[in-house]
């Protein structure tokens, strides 16, 4: 079984809860990078944080997800822990990365989270490589590629989506359609209306549910999840969503008005379905309070570890190229150094 | 087992093309790990474009010998990722000029998967590859690109000359847990050498061979070049005493072997079919003027190609590609 999941009153607070985290997370870090503490740049998931958690309450724990630029949320809904997330957005030693990551590479190959990506559609093919190996140890687990509508015009996305159908591998391919592949609209992008009719190509099923509904999404990665594991092969699902933010914190978005945003906020995901929990009378508007507060002092917290967090060292730059460290890293950062070191070169 | 016991094993030999030590060697880590399966363009029922797979297919069968659609960003991504989830898989790139379509993967993915994550992901995945010209397969079928991946931090690359190289090489990919890329010249397939039939027999990256001794001058060469210059050194061996290096791993480079010769000799030739601006001569020559400036006795030469693509028409071909010739006349250059 999942850790969480839509099936139990306590699986229903637990997925509310991971949305509230990942909202709060993100306001916090796009808080912290305009204040210039946070170095790069940073992609935010608000407004979208119904995929990722109806993606991952329908998974197992051991399932694999292969990420995106846009990736807090995804780590969030799979279990990583937001102290090490900040961490790693802070580049610190205590990062999920070291430091070495940051936002766009977020990573925790062991609790299944194949990372965070820079490369727009390079998720499917990692899933499908997971699915690979899932398929020839014959273990009983899937993998999910996330992938924006603007990675459907990927050609890498659709040589791995033909690959896991043509092989029946246990893959499911989520594609979170914000509207927007970074500043062009997604009517701009595609010649298909609606992206999950790209499955047609494939003989494989395609569906698009509303994204701004947890529990649509669930249902969706459920039965996408029992047709992979039964060895029939890959599915697509499209969740409509919006980002309220820009593509990146600083985006100006002269793309869109605010009537739009507007329209989308009140469908918000959180928001509805913390009333549908209240309706059904499994929540009330303190205890959603509480949860809330609960949530900003975990947020809190971790920014305050990450903030006493330990830099890497310098010498930290040279570890983790190779299992086995060839001479060459050595040689050459010694050399690079002001005494040249024991390479400094031929002596007269 | 005894010191003595692994000198004679390492001692017993047969003799193979280098096709064969290939195939012999992706047979043995077959056989000896199941988590190694191979993916690729028909190397199935087919035996590989260039024959490298043959028979595997049937003693293996379709599970552990995937036939993949013409996919190469598809399935150097799946490769990546099946790396990093549990299994070794060993990529045939039935041609280096088809990496252009894999690129994103092999350097966006592949290579940086690990550092980016904290040392977080293994990724023991081998790319098997053919390069070169001498076929008239014209400037798509005929590159040779090992300079781009051994430029590549995160990836290793070797490029065997020998058939003994070949099979230890192959081997020591396989069970390498980082990426290496293994780049067959198409041009020696035929190439017949003895080779250890030891199946624990590997070479480590990053370990040149001495093919042949010499005191006068210092041919390092790769892939066809290797038994091209060992001929020529032959046939030059009334007037000039050559010694002929093999690198063998062009990353990690053998530096220390190369640099000990160069001091010996005084004289280098560098010869390698890549196009000569900014690659593998360059890295070779580079490292041996920060550690023997003071031994050499003449300017160091370099012998490639030309800077052209490899053009089809067998007299264009010969006219670019370098061969033993050319490495005879840069030795006549400096001695």
């Amino acid at each position: 079984m999942a850790d969480y999941d839509l099936q139990s009153e306590a699986g229903r607070h637990d997925a509310l809860r991971r949305m509230v985290t990942i909202r709060a997370f993100d306001e916090e870090a796009g808080d912290r990078f305009a204040d210039g503490e946070i170095p790069g740049f940073v992609h935010l998931y608000i407004g979208e944080e119904a995929v990722g958690v109806g993606t991952c309450a329908a998974l197992d724990p051991d399932d694999y997800i292969a990420s995106t630029h846009r990736g807090h949320g995804h780590c969030i809904a799979k279990g990583l822990d937001p102290k090490y997330m900040m961490a790693e957005l802070y580049g610190k030693a205590d990062g999920y990365c070291n430091g070495k990551g940051g936002s766009m590479h977020i990573a925790d190959v062991d609790e299944g989270m194949l990372g965070a990506n820079g490369i727009v559609g390079a998720g499917p093919p990692m899933a499908t490589g997971a699915a690979l190996s899932i398929d020839y140890q014959d273990r009983d687990q899937v993998a999910v590629g996330f992938l924006g509508d603007g990675a459907v015009a990927q050609g890498q996305v659709h040589e791995a989506v033909n690959i896991a159908a043509t092989w029946d591998l246990p893959a499911i391919f989520v594609i979170e359609n914000n509207h927007y592949g970074e500043g062009t609209p997604v009517e701009d992008q595609h010649n298909v209306d609606t992206l999950s009719d790209t499955a047609q190509a494939y003989d494989i099923p395609g569906v698009t549910v509303d994204g701004m509904d947890v529990t649509a999404v669930e249902e969706a990665v459920a039965k996408a999840r029992e047709r992979a594991r039964a060895g029939d092969g890959p599915s697509i699902v499209e969740a409509e969503t919006y980002r309220y933010r820009g593509h990146y914190e600083g985006d100006e978005e002269p793309y869109r008005d605010d009537a739009e945003i507007e329209r989308w906020q009140e469908r918000d995901p959180i928001e509805s379905f913390k009333d549908r929990l209240i309706d059904r009378g499994e929540l009330t508007e303190d205890e959603f309070d509480d949860l809330q507060a609960e949530v900003e002092a975990e947020i809190d917290a971790a920014v305050e570890f990450a903030l006493d967090a330990d830099d890497p060292t310098p010498e930290q730059a040279y570890e983790d190229m190779f299992a086995e460290m060839p001479p060459e890293i050595d040689r050459f950062a010694t050399a690079a150094r002001t005494d040249g070191g024991e390479s400094g070169g031929d002596r007269r | 087992m005894t010191a003595l016991a692994d000198t004679e094993l390492e001692t017993e030999t047969e003799e193979l093309t280098v096709r064969e030590a290939i195939r012999q060697a992706m047979r043995e880590e077959l056989r000896r790990d199941e988590d190694v399966f191979l993916i690729g363009e028909d190397i199935g029922v087919f035996g590989g474009v260039l024959e490298v797979t043959g028979d595997l297919y049937e003693e293996f069968g379709s599970e552990r010998i995937k036939d993949t659609p013409i996919s190469e960003a598809g399935f150097m991504g799946a490769a990546t990722g099946a790396a990093a989830t549990g299994t070794r898989p060993v990529v045939e790139l039935m041609f280096s000029d088809f990496a252009g379509v894999a690129m994103e993967q092999i350097m966006n993915q592949m290579a940086k998967m690990r550092y980016m994550f904290g040392g977080k992901a293994e990724m023991p995945v081998t790319v098997r590859t053919t390069e070169g010209g001498g076929m008239g397969a014209a400037s798509q079928h005929s590159g040779t690109i090992h300079s781009w991946i051994a430029h590549f931090p995160g990836l290793h690359a070797v490029a065997p000359g020998t058939p003994a190289a070949a099979k230890g090489l192959t081997k020591a990919a396989i069970r390498s847990n980082d990426p290496v890329f293994v780049f067959e010249n198409k041009m020696i397939y035929e190439q017949k050498g003895q080779v250890p039939t030891d199946e624990d027999f590997t070479i480590p990256l990053g370990e040149a061979a001495v093919e042949r001794e010499g005191e006068d001058v210092t041919v390092v060469a790769t892939q066809r070049l290797v038994g091209e210059s060992l001929q020529t050194a032959e046939g030059m061996a009334d007037d000039v005493d050559v010694e002929v290096i093999d690198p063998r791993s062009l990353y990690p480079l053998d530096t220390e072997t190369i640099v000990e010769s160069v001091r010996k000799t005084g004289r280098l030739i560098v010869a390698d079919e890549s196009p000569l601006s900014y690659g593998t001569h360059a890295e070779i020559v580079a490292r041996v003027q920060e550690e023997a400036f003071f031994s050499l006795d003449a300017p160091i030469q370099r012998v490639g190609t030309p800077d052209t693509h490899m053009p089809f028409s067998p007299p264009l071909e010969q006219e670019v590609l370098p061969t033993g010739e050319d490495v005879r006349n840069a030795i006549g250059r400096v001695t």
